[in-house]
């Protein structure tokens, strides 16, 4: 549809640049170009980046208690305290303003001419003496882990039951669809907040679990939606007319087809994910004490913000960081799988486009 | 999609058949959140702990009350027989915990919630609007990378952060503030820099025009700013007739080149002659806002303004009349907007002056300040919308990046279409090209998201109300979950699905009464 538009649009401006666009995919399969496409675009690399670094750095941070509780085997972290240890807490002739934990964190050089250093405690720590910086990479762990638990239970549940419905359509497609109805009717938050309230003393993981299990409707719509048109494309008909079971069909031939509509909109969705369980440990109704998330350190200590700032900063700037990544993910990946998104020409390529358009029009 | 509807008459069944849909979706939805909650949920588990003497007599009382003794689904029976007599006129959503009717519960919250839902989303809407086409008509611009980079923070913001960051600067900072209202001139400096950069962003063109854009923007902006300063203006706020002759001669212009054109000498005249007869209606409408009847006498000062409108475009138009009165009544709506806002700031003072508000006018708890009950219906509505302000703005920023990305997305679909093309070839102006041709397109699919957005921005509400401590909806959750009653808990739920389903129901007919190429209930056949 969209290359038959695209053509009969084409206006002689157009017929340069396409000329170089056309050149530039020579030759490359469906699945390069969108990497291709992907990579050059710079927000959404530089969000990889920061975002890997941060998993890589949020994880090791913490010592790992690998097997039994009396006798465990740890895999040390690269941060002296855990989230549990209590040291010794800083205040008075320690702290410069004479506030409680300061943080230690010295970025700025050029101020003290002491240089970076983290210091002691380069976050500060909390009422009784918690580490913060142990705290906040706790936290940042448990958030991402809801994040990618949620992403991947709505990701599976929402594409197989939109391609059932899709696919088959008639009655499997009405009962399915009426249950999504069901579910998409209440607010999220609110669905979240019931469960949240309930489940949120038996761990983040298996909160996410339960949040995952009502967060795949929209996908599911949108799966749907793609199964709808893909499945009366003729080479359906033609793997059909091959003996091609259902199944088959289903996975091999229209799944792939509709992978860029799953990906973009999953990528979505885990960055609403990581704030749904943020506004839910704020309420009261997610990962509860003595477990730490970066919504439940917001929420402890939004009241210190005047006093102690460093309590209410460093959590809230961990989940903008990676929601704004995610985003942007996102995007990159919306305008990669796009057959119609096209890069902006440098100038240079501009005036090849023109060379082009103008020889073309002379021959 | 070959299927024509025959007009009223499939609409009409096309309404039922969705509102019957409507109550089999409400019966499925209640059904689960009924036995998710009841099954996950123990009323009897605070009582059970309880060292009280009468122990196991509460528990009986209570498993009598609340029906424990039959299953979460009987129960859920025994709940939707109440609520299915509203087709007898009976309806029984049962009782809270406190022995209200859930009903009033309710009502007495919904209100509140509305009101900061209802002011954030038409702020939302403005804004993001007016930003979204700026971005998409300078597609790639520094502007556009700039806007697209500040809706995905917004995206990524969470709201209770946000609303903590604005307690604190927006509240208790320029409270502090606004005791000299003298700003700095470190302050001047750096807001007329990024009030230059804005403008220069806009702006395209050559880099010298560019520049003289951003000298002209900053140096407007100092003054202004200084003037601002040096006249404690924002502790003494204050339009007068001077300023607001300016602003409506403003008003007229802006408002006339967006809706036909400078070009339209006439409707630059009965313009330009609505904003004097707005500045001269200043004087007398003193005398009536301030009378002991405000609301008759706002009544009264909109009504004589657009009377004016109409018979001011009536003499100036001779042919396409429409438009010019169209024009007119936005303009006397501005400006009637402009004498209002006047007469709240000259309550300004006593307000902040007085005992209770104590020299802190920008409120961060509650909906409104509870004495007041002498003051005037001007410090009232003044005290209202201190109290909005914060809250407003905290579900304004979350939710007006959606409509950043929507309305810039919408409108360069709209603009690469062939009729764009078409009406830029006949040799319109690119004001109606984009005004008249493209922005109705755009508004079509906006509208539309809007409306079915409602449920959503209710949902949000619910953690601003809990941040500045509002009582509303969220509040009235909040108590149903954590006090474990059942009966609040579904009343809430059946009130915001329902409002999300007739939402979309009603997002739907709108959509095609929008746009012509749309029939609902077509396709169904």
């Amino acid at each position: 549809m969209t290359t038959k538009k695209n053509s009969s649009d084409e206006t002689p401006k157009d017929a340069g640049e396409n000329a170089i666009f056309n050149k530039e995919t020579e030759g490359l399969s469906q699945g390069q170009i969108v990497i291709r496409r992907f990579i050059r675009h710079r927000a959404a690399m530089i969000s990889i980046v920061v975002l890997f670094s941060l998993i890589v750095v949020v994880y090791t941070a913490l010592d790992w208690r690998i097997g039994d509780e009396e006798d465990p085997f740890i895999i040390p972290g690269w941060w002296k305290y855990g989230f549990e240890d209590m040291p010794e807490l800083r205040y008075g002739a320690d702290c410069i303003n004479g506030s409680v934990g300061c943080p230690t964190l010295d970025a700025v050089p050029f101020l003290d001419g002491d240089g970076v250093s983290m210091g002691e405690h380069p976050f500060g720590q909390d009422d009784i003496g918690r580490d913060y910086l142990a705290l906040v990479m706790r936290g940042a762990q448990r958030s991402l882990l809801v994040m990618f638990i949620i992403g991947a239970i709505a990701a599976t549940l929402g594409t197989i039951i939109g391609s059932i419905a899709g696919y088959f359509r008639g009655w499997v497609d009405a009962i399915l669809m009426r249950l999504v109805d069901f579910i998409i009717t209440i607010p999220v938050i609110i669905i979240g907040s019931v469960i949240g309230f309930h489940f949120g003393n038996k761990g983040a993981a298996f909160l996410a679990l339960l949040l995952g299990l009502f967060s795949w409707t929209g996908l599911s719509r949108l799966v749907r939606g793609e199964f709808l048109t893909l499945r009366e494309r003729e080479f359906v008909d033609a793997s059909r007319v091959a003996g091609a079971s259902n199944r088959r069909i289903i996975f091999k031939h229209i799944l792939p087809n509709a992978v860029g509509v799953i990906i973009v909109s999953v990528t979505l969705l885990m960055s609403g994910a990581i704030l749904l369980e943020t506004a839910l440990s704020y309420l009261g109704f997610g990962v509860t004490s003595p477990d730490v998330s970066l919504g439940l350190l917001i929420s402890n200590y939004q009241d210190a913000f005047t006093t102690r700032p460093w309590l209410f900063w460093y959590p809230g700037i961990f989940i903008i960081v990676i929601a704004l990544c995610i985003n942007f993910i996102g995007d990159g990946l919306r305008d990669a799988f796009d057959p119609r998104q096209r890069r902006r020409l440098s100038r240079k390529e501009k005036a090849n486009a023109r060379a082009l358009q103008s020889r073309a029009e002379f021959n | 999609m070959g299927f024509r509807a025959h007009g009223r008459r499939d609409m009409f069944a096309y309404v039922l058949r969705r509102l019957g849909a409507l109550i089999i979706i409400l019966l499925g939805s209640s059904f689960l959140i009924y036995n998710l909650a009841a099954i996950s949920t123990d009323p009897l588990e605070g009582l059970k702990t309880s060292t009280a003497q009468n122990k196991e007599q509460l528990i009986a009382s209570l498993t009598r009350e609340l029906r424990l003794d039959l299953p979460p689904p009987l129960r859920y029976f025994l709940w939707l027989r109440g609520v299915l007599g509203i087709f007898v006129g009976n309806p029984d959503f049962g009782n809270t915990r406190e022995q209200q009717s859930v009903v009033e519960a309710i009502a007495n919250a919904i209100p509140t919630t509305i009101r900061l839902v209802f002011v954030a989303t038409i702020v939302a809407l403005v804004l993001g609007l007016a930003l979204g086409i700026t971005s998409a008509l300078r597609q790639y611009s520094r502007f556009d990378y700039g806007m697209t980079f500040f809706a995905f923070l917004l995206f990524s913001l969470p709201i209770f952060w946000v609303a903590v960051l604005l307690k604190q600067y927006l509240a208790i900072d320029f409270n502090d503030f606004l005791v000299t209202a003298t700003i700095s001139p470190p302050w001047i400096i750096g807001l007329s820099l990024v009030t230059g950069f804005f403008w220069a962003a806009i702006i395209s063109g050559s880099r010298k025009r560019v520049s003289l854009v951003f000298s002209i923007a900053f140096v407007a902006n100092v003054i202004f700013l200084s003037f601002i300063s040096a006249t404690q203006w924002l502790a003494y706020p204050r339009l007068g007739p001077i300023a607001i002759f300016i602003l409506s001669v403003g008003i007229a212009v802006g408002v006339t080149y967006l809706s036909v054109g400078l070009a339209d000498r006439n409707a630059v005249k009965s313009n330009l002659l609505m904003a004097v007869i707005g500045t001269l209606v200043y004087f007398p409408a003193q005398i009536v806002l301030g009378s002991d009847r405000p609301r008759f006498g706002i009544f009264v000062l909109l009504l004589t303004l657009l009377i004016t409108a109409v018979s001011v475009s009536f003499i100036f138009a001779r042919i396409d009349r429409g438009p010019i009165i169209r024009t007119s009544i936005i303009t006397s709506i501005l400006i009637g907007g402009l004498i209002l806002v006047d007469q709240m700031m000259q309550a300004w003072r006593p307000y902040v002056e007085s005992d209770d508000v104590n020299y802190r006018p920008v409120a961060t708890i509650g909906q409104s300040t509870i004495w007041l009950s002498e003051a005037t219906f001007w410090i009232r509505v003044l005290d209202f919308a201190m109290h909005l302000l914060l809250p407003t703005l905290a579900l304004t920023l979350i939710s007006f990046a959606g409509y950043i990305r929507f309305s810039r997305g919408t409108l360069l679909d709209v603009l690469n279409q062939d009729y764009i093309r078409t009406a830029r070839a006949k040799g319109l102006t690119e004001r109606t090209v984009v005004m008249r041709h493209a922005f109705r397109n755009t508004m079509i699919p906006l509208t539309t998201i809007m409306v079915g957005d409602v449920a959503g921005i209710v949902g949000g509400a619910i953690i601003t109300e809990r941040v500045f401590a509002w009582q509303g909806m969220g509040t009235l959750f909040n108590k149903a979950i954590t006090s474990f009653d059942l009966n609040l808990l579904m009343g809430v739920i059946l009130f915001l699905s329902t409002l999300a389903i007739v939402a979309n129901l009603i997002a739907d007919l709108l959509y095609s009464a929008l746009d012509p190429r749309i029939r609902v209930g077509a396709g169904k056949k």
